[in-house]
């Protein structure tokens, strides 16, 4: 039941149930859309930029636990930062959640998002912690494409 | 002799293990079936006894593999009611079956303005070689609904059946609602309007009688390793004068009779359809798997499987906030659900950890989640070789989910 507990931390079941920044911000500029036809995990995020910062970010749609949960704490995480922030950011991110369960997981500099140190036991997963970060990235570049995860 | 699954449990090695600590519970032989010792003998024993290419070499070796193969088709023929052995083709999966059938059959008689009927529940692999069909030639594919059970509206599917119908392709069972299709009504109605009917069998031939001469059908396809055979091979039974009439699928050795430069003649059936080495120890072991599920009994396998899903379903039903998707009155023991505050992903991810292995998603079947709402659902399917423990374990592991999802 440990590793149950470790990935499905009370943050992480918080965020599922009552997902933050949920919706479209009314400044919003970019946007895209990512999904996850294995699952069927579907998002939209929305983000305003100034100035090379994101001064607003929202998401809407429908995922697991993980998926949801990730896009939530993302969104917290993100707002005020550069958007070159955002790609060191998401760079620590994917690079804890890929990491091996076996080394110590490098959390310096994550703050909240270290609770998904518990997806790197389930490979299955990566793909729903990262869904909404793909998705913003795309956002950010401008392109209105559709991200997969396959 | 009565039917023993505690017994034909043991015929599998892979059962005995345990998964994250626990004994295995697993609940997605839909998706693909576990394999019996003799089956995983069979396919050794191949490679330790008789391997060799077949139809080709006139030495010893090669004999014995043509003939080990030539038996397996017979078996199949035998297995499925087939008048006679030329007409099962083997194939790579029940996939390849229906591509082939589209790019043969279907290439040669639907054109412009001509119509393929399938139903709401099929797999991706019904619809997608269709539409991919529909793209090329300009015809157009209609779908018959189904109702909020999951089952084929007859009379909607009658009315869709017209002179312009060139096929109808119909799931016998549905992989993700369990619905047995009416597949002789299906026919009887295709016939009024001359519409040949090919069936998709992938989830029948593990779990019941099929007679495709009683059916009435055109072509039936399935796939090796849902019927407890290996991977990597699956049959087209079409009839005799349709697939005689019928262009070559792939070129290549094995298929033709003669080769110049200048033209190529072809082998009758089957062999016109094999190109290329087939997959020899997996069809061998398709044959092994045939004889399996004919000595159990493929009645008593599925009476067993008929108390399995009745049993599920009532135990199912007393979970709180669990949602069956998939009601019909003929049914198979495949059951689709949702969770009220659960994702089927996290459902498949906390089972998991208790060794219960169940299919979460939309189970290639988009159009099925689309008609009832649901993103993805989680699946648990049946095989000879579960019990009610199996069943008592997956509502076990539910209540885990309940209480993380609390």
């Amino acid at each position: 039941m440990s590793e149950l507990r470790e990935l499905y931390q009370s943050v992480i079941l918080d965020h599922n149930k009552r997902p933050r920044n949920f919706g479209e911000p009314p400044n919003a500029d970019h946007s895209a859309d990512g999904d996850n036809p294995l699952c069927g995990d579907k998002i939209t995020v929305h983000v305003a930029v100034k100035d090379d910062v994101v001064t607003e970010v929202g998401f809407v749609g429908e995922g697991c636990a993980i998926s949801t949960a990730s896009a939530s704490l993302m969104t917290e995480a993100v707002k005020g930062l550069g958007v070159d922030e955002v790609e060191r950011l998401f760079g620590k991110f994917h690079a804890l959640v890929t990491s091996s369960p076996q080394s110590e997981p490098a959390i310096g500099g994550l703050g909240k998002l270290q609770v998904f140190a518990g997806v790197r036991e389930f490979p299955m997963r990566v793909k729903c912690a990262t869904l909404g970060w793909h998705t913003l990235r795309a956002a950010l570049e401008g392109t209105d494409r559709t991200v997969s995860t396959e | 002799m009565t039917f023993d699954p505690e017994r034909a449990r043991r015929d599998f090695p892979i059962l005995a293990h345990k998964v994250h600590g626990k004994p295995l519970v697993f609940l997605d032989s839909a998706a693909s079936a576990q394999k019996p010792e003799c089956v995983i003998e069979a396919v050794s024993d191949v490679y330790r006894s008789c391997y060799a290419n077949i139809e080709r070499g006139v030495y010893e070796l090669s004999l014995r593999a043509t003939d080990a193969v030539e038996a397996a088709r017979c078996k199949i023929a035998d297995f499925l009611g087939a008048p006679e052995s030329r007409e099962v083709i083997f194939v790579r999966n029940a996939t390849e079956a229906i591509n082939l059938v589209a790019r043969t059959y279907a290439r040669q008689h639907v054109g412009e303005g001509d119509e393929i009927l399938v139903t709401h529940m099929e797999h991706h692999a019904n619809i997608v070689p269709w539409q991919m069909l529909c793209e090329e030639t300009g015809a157009r594919l209609r779908v018959a609904p189904i109702d909020d059970r999951g089952q084929l509206l007859l009379e909607e599917f009658a009315k869709l059946v017209t002179p312009r119908t060139k096929l109808v392709a119909v799931a016998h069972i549905s992989n993700a609602l369990g619905t047995i299709n009416p597949v002789e009504e299906i026919v009887r109605i295709a016939r009024e309007h001359g519409a040949p009917v090919l069936v998709d069998g992938a989830q029948a031939v593990p779990h019941q009688r099929v007679d495709v001469a009683g059916l009435g059908c055109d072509f039936y396809v399935f796939s090796g390793h849902k019927v407890f055979g290996p991977s990597g091979v699956g049959v087209l039974w079409g009839r005799a004068e349709l697939l005689e009439a019928m262009p070559p699928f792939m070129g290549g050795g094995s298929m033709i009779r003669s080769v110049t430069f200048e033209k190529s003649t072809y082998q009758g059936i089957p062999h016109k359809f094999e190109a290329g080495t087939p997959d020899i120890a997996g069809i061998v072991g398709l044959g092994a798997a045939i004889d399996y599920v004919s000595g159990l009994g493929l009645d008593a396998i599925a009476a067993h499987e008929r108390d399995l899903l009745i049993y599920a379903t009532n135990a199912l039903e007393a979970v709180p906030g669990l949602r069956l998707i998939g009601t019909a009155e003929r049914k198979a023991a495949v059951i689709s659900f949702v969770l009220e505050g659960a994702h089927p992903h996290d459902i498949g991810t906390i089972l998991d950890l208790e060794g219960i292995a169940v299919r979460t998603g939309h189970h290639c079947a988009q159009p099925v989640m689309d008609r009832f709402g649901v993103p993805a659902t989680a699946r648990a399917s049946f095989a000879l070789y579960n019990s009610r423990a199996d069943v008592d374990a997956l509502v076990a592991g539910l209540e885990k989910v309940r209480e993380v999802f609390a």
